[in-house]
């Protein structure tokens, strides 16, 4: 039995339920509320993380925290084909790199969203030009992969949860100030995300074909 | 660092400039929304900007709210409210507080639902938009991008239709109302169970807030109160305070904030891409879709009262 404290506007929390809704698993939700009543810094929920972060994930009596240890958890858990978290070390050791990339993702594009939507006080200029930083690396890796025949992130032929850990506050970053109009290849790959089998969406993220997006 | 206006003549590059205008005598002179009464700390400070004016705002023991114009003040400082004798108007409506740049009326306008005993009233939060105050207004009138935007919620193909519904503008009461607004939903609120044809009302009683009476679920008799203040940050940028008053005795207050906060964040980047970021008030600048009747009204209201801030006002 998997729960999952959730906010619906968080970005880490979606990635978990990108994750599950292309593995058809099925969780509950208890909603935490992030904001404005900032439950992640009550009593409660400081006994389930200490760190007082979202997401948290209990799958029985298990409770785990951080988005990404917990995509890797499910993708080792449930993913029967083997794809999501390959066993292979190399690729393991490239799927946790842009694990790492996804929380600099966080706090640059997430913290530049959350100072103009969610009045945080963070440095907007400073979050915004290391969020085109990251795009601007993560375009030319992609820009680069394509022209080798590689769609993802990662080495191999597949998405890897490499892709899933990126892919929120990259869609999010307008919300921040943070235009993706000159990462084509960004851009694409988001695309070929959102056509992921079992692909779901968040408030703030529409599915591929819009024309919000094409514009 | 709060930027305190002495310098700005300076400072401020030229466009800068341009995108701020002295507000019009009627913002100026109006109640503004600012804050969530509950999220102000109680003796220290934080603060917000309204109508390019930073300001400073703290509680005192009693809960009370007290606003002045920023200084040098940081948030977080400690204060006592009692050094503060420059302050700015303030009364407390519907769990914000609102405040005055000029001499606001005695009273703010009424939504006499709030005050009902079993109702549950919340703020839904107060986010931050890079859009005008009277954009996120207009797109508040609108029910037609409900199925394409609020997909399986607010609205679902193929019910795309707007039917024919009434507005006026009461002369009364000085504000816009639109009536018999019918609209399938899919799951109109947090209590609904099935889809149903709903029937919404709206009032736009200032320049700058938008009530939405929508028949409840639970008792199909009364309605739901949803409003949006927006609270004028520039003349492109606003911060929308939502606020729900529900009948609905099962869900949580954390329940209803989230099915609120999942329509608003769906409404964010659509109102975000409009350009321009001001609401132009000439009838000619922008081709209305039908359905828009009751933003026409608004528009030629909004004109009428001799808005111009956060608008592109109609030539001549
Ligand atoms: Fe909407």
């Amino acid at each position: 039995m998997i729960t999952l404290y959730d906010f619906e506007l968080s970005g880490n929390c979606y990635k978990l339920r990108l994750l599950m809704s292309i593995l058809r698993l099925r969780y509950d939700i208890i909603p935490v509320d992030f904001f404005p009543g900032r439950q992640h810094k009550s009593d409660w929920f400081l006994k389930l993380n200490p760190f007082g972060q979202l997401p948290v994930l209990k799958d029985d009596d298990l409770v785990l925290s951080d988005s990404g240890a917990i995509l890797a958890y499910l993708a080792k858990k449930y993913d029967e084909t083997g794809q999501w978290f390959p066993n292979d070390p190399a690729i393991t050791a490239e799927i946790l790199r842009w694990h790492a990339i996804a929380d600099d993702i966080t706090s640059t594009a997430s913290a530049a969203r959350l100072a103009l939507g969610f009045d945080y006080d963070f440095d907007v200029p400073k979050a915004q030009a290391g969020a085109h930083r990251i795009f601007r690396l993560m375009d030319e890796h992609l820009w680069f992969g394509e022209r080798e025949g590689r769609d993802w992130l990662c080495t191999p032929p597949h998405p890897t949860t490499a892709d899933i850990a990126c892919f929120p506050y990259v869609m999010l970053s307008e919300e921040g100030g943070i235009g993706r109009q000159d990462y084509p290849a960004l851009r694409r790959w988001s695309d070929r995300v959102r056509r992921i089998p079992g692909f779901t969406i968040m408030s703030g993220i529409f599915p591929a074909g819009r024309a919000l997006e094409q514009a | 660092m709060c930027h305190p206006t002495s310098p700005f003549p300076f400072r401020l590059s030229r466009s800068n400039l341009t995108t701020m205008t002295t507000p019009d005598t009627l913002t100026l002179n109006s109640w503004q929304v600012i804050a969530a009464t509950d999220e102000i700390p109680v003796g220290s400070i934080t603060r917000t900007t309204l109508l390019d004016t930073p300001l400073a705002l703290t509680r005192d023991r009693d809960g009370v709210p007290v606003v002045w114009r920023c200084t040098d003040e940081e948030p977080g400082d400690e204060i006592d409210p009692e050094t503060i004798l420059d302050r700015l108007p303030v009364t407390t409506g519907y769990g914000f507080v609102w405040t005055s740049l000029g001499t606001p009326p005695k009273e703010l306008f009424s939504i006499t639902e709030y005050a009902e005993p079993d109702r549950v009233n919340m703020s839904c939060g107060s986010i931050g938009i890079h859009v005008s105050a009277p954009r996120a207004v207009e797109n508040f009138l609108d029910m037609g991008h409900f199925p394409y935007v609020h997909t399986d919620i607010l609205g679902a193909e193929p019910h795309t239709e707007v039917k024919e519904y009434d507005v006026e503008v009461s002369e009364e009461r000085d504000e816009v109302l639109a009536t018999r607004c019918r609209f399938f939903q899919p799951r109109a609120a947090l209590s609904a169970t099935d889809g149903m044809e709903v029937e919404y009302v709206y009032r736009v009683p200032h320049p700058y807030c938008s009530v939405l009476y929508k028949s409840s679920p639970e008792a199909p008799e009364r309605r739901d109160v949803i409003a949006i203040f927006l609270q004028p940050v520039s003349e492109d940028r606003c911060r929308a305070h939502l606020l729900q008053s529900m009948i609905d005795s099962t869900s949580t207050i954390t329940e209803l904030r989230r099915f609120q906060q999942t329509i608003f964040g769906q409404d964010k980047p659509i109102l975000e891409n409009q350009y321009p970021k001001r609401l132009p008030l000439d009838p000619r600048s922008e081709t209305p879709i039908r359905a828009d009747k009751s933003a026409i009204a608004y528009r030629r209201w909004l004109s009428q009262k001799g808005v111009t801030y956060g608008v592109i006002p109609a030539a001549g």
